[in-house]
């Protein structure tokens, strides 16, 4: 099929969905003892969707998430250590322990950034890719955001303008059911929130978020066309929330029955079960050994890593001389 | 009398003025089935039904522009934005729309609604997830902003910002939820725009607001340690201002620190030292000293954060600064 990844290019996303995944268990573990500070909104079962979204992207082309952009980060090339280190505070972290989970930037790997203002994202992609049209860079910007975000009014306005102006932008829908404790029939009178793309001019496709490979196949199409110049694309990626919304969730609004449906179908399931058929059980094995020594490791290193100094930030300084 | 939580004082006052006044209703993300991401709304739409109290999708600004026209015609919206730092999105509603109508169309409109919000830093929640914004809101004509501190006065002031006939502000605090206090049984309203004396002092006034009311109260236990006598007044509402309880405490100590959660520059802080210079300046032995946040966004790690939010400590240095 067209735009299918290499059997090589399926095994490093599998290899980068396994470290997203040690990471998300390691933060609830440490959460349950006390050890996180705020709340940290984990994506375990939804690795596939920022994992292979990003998988197709270059180092050039940009991406913005979410306040549960881990898959992302991991996806779009970021090492582990630093994404730890900055969850932790830690002054080794991506941006110095000064952003926390939820805005974590790595502007050389194109990641920029999370965002916890929910819809934010979109326009913020969409402004990417028009500065990536404006420089005939030849980029691509790729906004992340999640069913909860595709409800904001600003979504309507980046999009109509992305289609409007044949923007290099791909929107990519993680449909995970829940807005936070809301599920999405309370949120949206339709199922398919991508029907709207028709409205924008745009091509939207609906794939199984659980699968790695459908998610990639689809997210290559609307970037090739998107690099071409022919404007922006949606991919709606159905997949469901596992975990709680958030580390300060109370719970009991979701179904456990739902909940045990998804993880039969869990990402690393469906890839796995995928690879087996390409490569052999050993080569897998190896895979997921060392992502969980480089998972362990790396939150070893930023939990005994320095924590920053606090100083004044001179740029903002009302009265500085530099103004 | 009885012994509350402020995030149940504040579930008791929309429990009881609800069941007075069936045009009161409430909306707002995951208030419904939920509860409130901090639990003020919980067991509401079980008892007053989804009509009532909807949980809506995340649109706050589309939410905010309903709330002034619905109030204009004739219901009594509570609406609950879940951080204050969402506020700038409803900044329209507010500014070009409720605040202006009242006044432009000659009296012709009421617009009875309440917005509900929480801000303030102190939980590791982030730079967008951790500001107070008070002064944004205060700044706006037309407009009450009321932040209390205690579970009495937030279910006294929430009772009185529901029935007030002007669009209200009501900030909460993430860090107050918890908080115990009593709360007088049955039917008592506190009025909006006066200040509250909570503890009394004799060599400088504090003033301040929602939780920098209980930073203000440690920091008085430090001076006294100093052999400095600390009044603490809780402002309460932070638009209409008790001019004449600043002026009363400042004719007493003829100091004073006023404490704002927010940044520094064009803040509410910078409003009251104003509003003392005109009003008081013939009773200050010396200048008025601030305790505010820093320029600056709040970062996220605890040292950082830490560092930056005024504290007791901080009220007391400011204290003891102006005192010298
Ligand atoms: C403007 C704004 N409103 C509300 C919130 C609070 N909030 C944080 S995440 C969230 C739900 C987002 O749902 P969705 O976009 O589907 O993302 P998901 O959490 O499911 O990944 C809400 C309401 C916010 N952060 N920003
Ligand atoms: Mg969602």
């Amino acid at each position: 099929m067209k735009n299918t990844p290499s059997v090589e290019q399926h095994l490093e996303i599998y290899r980068r969905m396994l470290l997203v995944r040690h990471l998300e268990e390691s933060l609830g573990a440490l959460h349950k003892e006390g050890r996180t500070r705020g709340p940290i909104h984990r994506c375990d079962g939804q690795e596939a969707v920022g994992v292979a979204a990003t998988a197709v992207l270059e180092t050039g082309d940009k991406v913005a998430t979410t306040h549960r952009g881990h898959a992302v980060y991991i996806g779009k090339g970021m090492a582990v250590h630093p994404v730890v280190a900055e969850i932790f505070g830690r002054a080794t972290g991506a941006c110095g322990g000064r952003a926390g989970h939820m805005l974590v930037a790595d502007a050389e790997k194109g990641v920029i950034g999370g965002n916890a203002i929910v819809g934010a994202g979109i326009p913020a992609a969409t402004g990417m890719a028009l500065s990536m049209q404006i420089l005939g860079t030849g980029n691509v910007a790729m906004c992340v955001f999640g069913d909860g975000a595709a409800q904001t009014g600003i979504c309507h306005e980046a999009m109509n303008m992305a289609g409007l102006w044949k923007l290099p932008v791909v929107f990519v829908l993680e449909h995970n059911q829940f807005g936070l404790t809301v599920p999405s029939e309370v949120q949206s009178p339709v199922e398919d929130l991508s029907i709207r793309a028709a409205g924008y001019a745009m091509p939207a496709e609906i794939v199984d978020g659980n699968d790695a490979v459908a998610v990639y196949r689809a997210v290559s199409t609307m970037v090739e066309r998107a690099r071409r110049g022919e404007g922006p694309g949606m991919v709606e990626c159905k997949t469901y929330r596992v975990e709680g919304f958030s580390t300060s969730d109370m719970g009991g609004y979701q179904k456990p029955e739902d909940i045990a449906a998804w993880k039969a179908r869990d990402p690393l399931i469906v890839s796995r079960k995928a690879l087996l058929g390409e490569v052999g059980e050993a080569q897998l094995a190896g895979i997921e050994a060392a992502a969980k020594a480089e998972v362990d490791e790396a939150f070893e290193a930023a939990l005994s890593d320095p924590m920053p100094e606090f100083s004044l930030d001179e740029a903002c300084n009302p009265y500085s001389e530099a103004h | 009398m009885a012994m509350m939580r402020y995030a149940e004082a504040l579930n008791a006052a929309l429990r009881e003025e609800m069941q007075a006044d069936p045009s009161v209703f409430l909306f707002g993300e995951d208030i419904g089935r939920y509860g409130g991401v901090f639990k003020v709304t919980k067991g509401l739409m079980e008892e007053f039904g989804e009509t009532r109290v909807r949980d809506t999708p995340i649109s706050e600004q589309a939410l905010t522009a309903m709330a002034v026209t619905a109030a204009m015609t004739g219901t009594r919206p509570v609406l609950e934005i879940m951080y204050a730092d969402f506020v700038p999105l409803t900044l329209d509603a507010l500014v070009n729309q409720a605040s202006i109508y009242n006044y432009i169309w000659n009296g012709q409109v009421k617009m009875p609604f309440v917005l509900r919000t929480q801000g303030g830093g102190g939980a590791g929640a982030g730079a967008q997830h951790s500001k107070a914004l008070d002064s944004m809101l205060a700044h706006i004509p037309g407009i009450k902003v009321v932040a209390p501190s205690t579970p009495a006065d937030a279910k006294g002031m929430l009772k009185a910002a529901i029935r007030d006939d002007q669009p209200v502000v009501f900030l909460e605090h993430k860090l107050l939820y918890n908080t115990r206090g009593e709360v007088p049984d049955g039917d008592e309203t506190v009025p909006l725009g006066k200040a509250a004396t909570m503890r009394e002092g004799s060599d400088i006034s504090i003033f301040a607001t929602s939780k920098m009311v209980v930073e203000a109260l440690k920091a008085a236990d430090l001076l006294a340690a100093d052999g400095v006598s600390a009044e603490i007044v809780d402002l309460r509402s932070l638009r209409p201002l008790d001019v004449n309880a600043i002026v009363a405490s400042i004719s007493k100590t003829h100091h004073a620190v006023v404490v704002n959660e927010g940044w520094r520059f064009c803040g509410y802080a910078a409003e009251l030292s104003a509003t003392i210079m005109d009003h008081a300046f013939d009773e200050l032995d010396a200048p008025v000293a601030r305790a505010t946040l820093p320029d600056m966004p709040i970062p996220y790690s605890e040292p950082l954060e830490t560092a930056m939010l005024p504290s007791a400590e901080k009220i007391r240095t400011a204290a003891l600064k102006t005192l010298k």
